[in-house]
């Protein structure tokens, strides 16, 4: 019987490892902005990020540094990205390791397009990446936890629920915590990273996911780990599994 | 207004406007005189504030994006129209936001666009009507501060 | 390269009101920002942009830097005949851009 208990606080404590905790019910970003900014990214028009998107779409048709185009494997209408975003990151048989789409995109510019590679940040990178995201929109995020992916997963958990910075404060105390209050004028979100690269009025730029990870970092005044660093990638997995079965927004909005 | 006299105009208070950095950092932002701009506008003639509606949220959330719908009560006709647009607003560093200027093909007295705010202000428009008349409109807005601070190197 | 939208229905008609939609890519430099390294980025906005339909001038717009980022704007036209629409911009830098639609008017 005691053995049996045992048993069954082995398999809880098991089943409660392979889980990311988990706020309830889920809500995406746009919950937490203005009615100006959610209008903003629900206009497929007007939203700013779609500037970004169309010029990923011509960059997808464009022939890289040996004339190859994204277009020539993968269809020019980029019908099958879809879903793509949607599992990154994920750790990468032919890479050996965990990537963003960022870091895959990149990949496939070096290995099949002659390189170079896309700087992180720079308006090509961020526009091809929006530009394969925005083919997943509305599809529920799944990335992979387990078997290789597993190891990054606990490092970017053990980051979320790490105080760091002058003000002492992890992921979890506002984004598991306090989501729904306010901090001065803004509503706290649950940190779903589902709309980036995201548009952002404080940037009035379409910005990437470690872009933002590193204003937050900066934000409760902790060093900041570098963008496409093992750190963020764990980090961004973690948030990823958290979010599971939201859906994909890019391009969204955020003030 | 030509093209010249938005930049005499623009210019002119943005060089009157120079102020040091640390009292733009604090945002205390001195309401600037922009009579003398609706003076270039008008010529001295009188305006009747009716009939523009100027349409912003109460509180923008952000000061550098605020969506701004301008509109005036115009048959918008051969003899009566609206032909010019001119947006102010005085506590940002350069108070002339934008002017619009209407060609015959324009079916409504209205424009949409996004504003910067610098702080929290009233946003005041000048319709120039065909006839030599003049019409204005305002609202006020609240614009709040960011909570999360951006974003170091 | 200037990447920038144009919405406008491809056909109208005659004598119908419809909505024409701009937005343009441009960082709309204020001239008050610095770099991180203290180095003043220059103003350089959008500071013209004129819409015409053919050889008609329907809008023409002056843009200071209260104009947000990423400049949109929209307005109601009458299009007085078919043709090309036609919206043309250029900044401080001498930059010039240009975006453009057909319109047939039944």
């Amino acid at each position: 019987m005691r053995a049996a208990a045992l048993l069954l606080a082995a398999f809880a404590a098991a089943a409660f490892a392979q889980e990311a905790k988990r706020p309830s019910p889920l809500k995406p970003g746009p919950e937490f902005q203005s009615p100006d900014v959610r209008a903003l990214q629900a206009d497929d028009f007007a939203n700013p990020g779609m500037l970004w998107v169309a010029r990923g779409g011509e960059l997808w048709r464009a022939p890289g540094a040996n004339g190859k185009r994204c277009a020539d494997c993968h269809g020019v209408d980029a019908v099958s990205m879809k879903g793509v975003s949607a599992r990154h990151p994920r750790h990468d048989p032919s890479l050996g390791r965990l990537t963003d789409l960022s870091g895959r995109i990149d990949a496939c510019r070096t290995r099949y397009q002659g390189g170079p590679a896309l700087a992180r940040e720079s308006p090509d990178a961020l526009a091809l990446e929006a530009f394969v995201a925005h083919q997943s929109r509305g599809l529920p995020v799944k990335v992979s936890t387990e078997g290789p992916a597993r190891a990054a997963f606990e490092r970017g958990r053990a980051l979320y629920f790490t105080r760091v910075g002058q003000l002492n404060l992890a992921c979890t105390h506002c984004h598991d915590e306090r989501w729904g209050r306010t901090l001065l004028a803004e509503s706290i979100s649950q940190g779903h990273a589902t709309g980036w690269p995201a548009y952002r009025l404080e940037w009035q730029s379409l910005g990437s996911l470690h872009r933002r990870l590193r204003a937050c970092f900066f934000g409760v005044r902790a060093q900041q780990p570098a963008a496409g660093s093992e750190d963020l990638l764990a980090l961004e997995l973690y948030l990823a599994g958290r979010a599971g079965g939201l859906a994909v927004e890019v391009p969204g909005v955020r003030r | 207004m030509s093209r010249r006299l938005f930049l005499q105009v623009a210019g002119g208070l943005a060089a009157g406007a120079a102020l040091p950095a640390a009292a733009q950092a604090n945002r205390i932002l001195p309401v600037q005189d922009i009579a003398p701009l609706i003076e270039k506008i008008t010529g001295g003639r009188p305006i009747d504030k009716r009939d523009v509606t100027v349409e912003l949220p109460s509180l923008a959330e952000n000061g550098n994006s605020v969506p701004l719908r301008i509109r005036v009560a115009s048959p918008m006709s051969a003899t009566d129209r609206v032909t010019d647009l001119h947006v102010f607003a005085e506590r940002n560093p350069r108070p002339l936001i934008a002017a619009y200027h209407f060609g015959p093909a324009m079916a409504r007295a209205q424009v949409d666009t996004r504003i910067r705010l610098a702080v929290e202000q009233r946003v005041f428009v000048i319709a120039s009507l065909s006839g030599g008349r003049f019409l204005s409109g305002e609202t006020h807005v609240v614009v709040t501060s960011a909570a999360c601070i951006d974003e170091g190197i | 390269m200037a990447i920038a939208r144009l919405q406008v229905p491809s056909t109208v008609r005659a004598g119908e009101a419809v909505e024409v939609r701009v937005l343009v890519q441009h960082p709309m430099e204020t001239g008050f920002r610095r770099e991180a390294d203290g180095r003043a980025v220059p103003m350089n906005v959008v500071h013209s942009l004129v819409c015409r339909l053919g050889a008609v001038e329907i809008l023409r717009a002056e843009f200071g830097t209260g104009v947000s980022a990423n400049p949109y704007l929209a307005f109601w036209i009458v299009p007085p005949a078919s043709g090309e629409l036609v919206v043309e911009w250029v900044d401080d830098a001498g930059a010039k851009g240009r975006v453009a639609a057909p319109i047939a008017v039944s």
